[in-house]
């Protein structure tokens, strides 16, 4: 196991510039996610730190040692592709033993690990198949247990879970959170699902058109965004957006464009009048019949567990979620109040927090 | 209460109308066969079939022979031109086929990394096989030829040698001319297929293999061969036939000599049949082809069944 630091990294790809200079420190044993658009340089980044790219500026560490220039065998990883990428014409054990065999690893040790990574994944019983006897989510572990034989410093998952269906990504969700608390390998994944995102990081490095947004534990991300961008990937239904400026005379309130009040906690400080951004998370929203401000309904989607309710207030979109159960239909007004505490400000312009 | 279409009774007349026939699916089905097995019966069975008879009659040219039985085969067994023509055709074969086959896949392998120019290198590929053989067995002729041949002057010219190849007089030396003729002829159907081949491996299976610490030479024969070897099954087979049963080039380059050094079954079928005025004898000769063609077929029927990787569930 080791840590793995990228210090100021950039990518180009001819004179297009796809990574400008991302930074990241990766802890020995840390499961670290990248999660972004399509588009962001995620996959990129984490190409470069298998070695599958070449890195334009900047350095890659793993452990001690600066890996720009070292041949991807050599360091010491192991990846996880979206495809898979296993060998069709090799079986379950010889997809696994494969870099053990190119390593002249004894037969009898070969054996032992392919059969210690298949227990781990209760892959036993399938080890003389054939790939394409399996189904998508055996294939996931056996691409999984071809990274896990080779006992790497770090594994490397690149959008592991994007082709299975998605009762099946819940289940290898939570396998694959469970291996690396067993198996406490550095872990560096990529998705674009910020649910997976949340689900399973220790760190999460949200990216954009190839810079870093904001990284932190993924609660710090959804309480404290740092951005508009990261305030609306993270968590969903997503932020809702409402634009108008803050009045700080007397109590804080914030003013919509449609002239609308919305109660704040606090208003920073010399900040009457400004335009800013009122972002407010739909499950933050409350029901109040005696102070709630009139939305008006145009879609309810109930999903058994919570509604989510989309209205009109003021004049602009919002989605509210509700765990109760809520009775309006299409057409009807309903009573909202944001909670003020939970409020986040951003500035109009940047789009960067208040 | 419903009533369903089978329960309305069809009027008596129009039992057998036309109508009724166009929706019947095994009258369609023939129907729509027809063309197909009337072409494969006029222009396959049949020249084939009167091939194969021809084999057992003596006719000859202008006049029509009666059935002799297997005496054309008892004098081949015994013509040494004819064992020699197989002996050729047999050799002609293997060398061409094994050459086009390694300088093929290595051309295939140049072709799919990632070049200067790549849509213009595939393209000039091509060429040989586009040009009629003819005409370039014409332009090898000149190659090749006693005197004006630019490669012996080209030799003489930088002091390799004295005197000009005697390229097509000599039987080895015609034997090794016309077979480089054959694989510069061959080599783009294998390299082009072959290509095609190497582009449906995934590029994330090399990805993969480089990081469980594949050599690129390991790469090759780990990843590369083995997933190559069913389209490969197909282009040898289809490159052996056409080896095997190659008239046009011989015919324009040697018309089979120095001495039959270079006459194949097919060429001295032609020789026997239609100049020699002999049908019978030289369609025997062309049936004693179909062993060997059967042959290869049958290698590659089961060097072709779907090997046990590639079954199973779909993708």
């Amino acid at each position: 196991m080791a840590s793995v630091e990228i210090r100021d990294v950039r990518k180009a790809f001819g004179a297009t510039q796809v990574i400008h200079g991302v930074s990241i420190d990766i802890v020995d044993g840390e499961f670290v996610i990248l999660v972004g658009p399509s588009g962001c340089g995620k996959s990129t980044l984490l190409r470069m730190v298998a070695g599958l790219e070449n890195v334009t500026g900047g350095e890659i560490r793993i452990g001690e040692r600066v890996v720009n220039d070292v041949p991807p065998k050599e360091r010491d990883i192991a990846m996880v592709f979206q495809n898979y990428a296993l060998y069709p014409h090799m079986t379950v054990a010889d997809n696994m033993a494969f870099s053990l065999k190119l390593r002249n690893a004894p037969k009898s040790e070969i054996e032992a690990r392919v059969k210690k990574a298949a227990d781990i994944l209760g892959l036993g019983h399938l080890l003389d198949r054939y790939p394409r006897q399996l189904s998508g989510g055996q294939r996931q572990r056996v691409a999984m247990g071809r990274a896990i034989v080779r006992d790497p410093q770090v594994f490397l998952f690149d959008e592991p879970l994007s082709n299975l269906d998605a009762k099946l990504r819940v289940q290898m969700r939570t396998e694959i959170k469970e291996l690396h608390q067993r198996l406490k390998t550095t872990t560096v994944y990529v998705t674009h699902d910020q649910i997976e995102a949340m689900t399973m990081a220790d760190k999460i490095v949200v990216m954009h058109d190839g810079i870093v947004e904001q990284m932190g534990a993924p609660l710090e991300l959804y309480d404290r965004p740092a951005n508009m961008f990261v305030a609306g990937f993270i968590g969903s239904p997503a932020m809702n957006f409402i634009k108008g400026s803050i009045t700080a005379n007397g109590k804080a309130v914030f003013r919509t464009e449609g002239g609308l009040e919305l109660p704040l906690a606090t208003a920073p400080a010399g900040a009457d009048g400004r335009p800013a951004v009122y972002g407010i998370r739909p499950e933050h929203f409350v029901i109040d019949e005696a102070n709630g401000i009139p939305a008006e309904v145009v879609v309810v989607e109930p999903t058994g567990s919570e509604t989510q309710v989309f209205a009109k207030l003021g004049g602009q979109d919002i989605v509210g979620v509700f765990r109760e159960r809520v009775t309006v239909g299409p057409g009807d007004t309903i009573p909202l109040t944001p909670n003020p505490a939970l409020v986040h400000l951003f500035d109009a312009q940047t789009g960067q927090r208040l | 209460m419903s009533v369903s279409a089978d329960s309305i009774p069809a009027a008596p007349s129009s039992r057998w109308s036309l109508s009724r026939l166009a929706h019947d699916h095994n009258v369609l089905g023939v129907l729509f066969l027809l063309p197909a097995a009337a072409f494969l019966l006029v222009f396959l069975t049949y020249p084939l079939g009167l091939g194969v008879w021809l084999g057992f009659t003596d006719t000859r040219i202008g006049r029509s022979g009666i059935f002799v039985g297997l005496e054309n085969y008892q004098l081949l067994w015994e013509d040494h031109i004819f064992w020699l023509s197989v002996f050729n055709t047999i050799l002609y074969t293997t060398v061409a086929s094994v050459l086009k086959f390694g300088l093929g896949l290595w051309l295939a392998l140049l072709l799919n990394e990632r070049l200067p120019f790549k849509a213009f290198f595939r393209a000039i590929v091509l060429l040989p096989w586009v040009v009629p053989t003819v005409l370039s067995a014409i332009a090898f002729w000149w190659i090749y030829d006693a005197q004006f041949s630019i490669i012996s002057w080209a030799l003489i010219k930088i002091g390799l040698i004295d005197s000009n190849i005697n390229f097509l007089g000599d039987a080895t030396n015609a034997r090794a001319s016309v077979i480089a003729a054959n694989v510069w002829r061959g080599i783009p159907f294998v390299a082009i297929s072959l290509l095609a081949g190497l582009q449906t491996i995934p590029p994330s299976l090399h990805e993969a293999a480089t990081l469980d610490g594949a050599t690129s030479w390991q790469r090759f024969r780990h990843i590369t061969l083995p997933m190559l070897t069913p389209i490969i099954a197909v282009v040898m087979t289809f490159s052996v036939l056409f080896t095997f049963t190659d008239f046009q080039l011989i015919y324009v380059l040697t018309r089979g000599g120095p001495l039959n050094a270079t006459h194949l079954m097919a060429t001295l079928s032609f020789q026997r049949a239609i100049p020699g005025g002999q049908l019978g004898e030289g369609a025997a000769i062309a049936v004693a082809m179909i062993p060997f063609l059967l042959a290869a077929i049958l290698f590659s029927y089961f060097g072709l069944q779907r090997r046990r990787w590639q079954q199973g569930g779909a993708d």
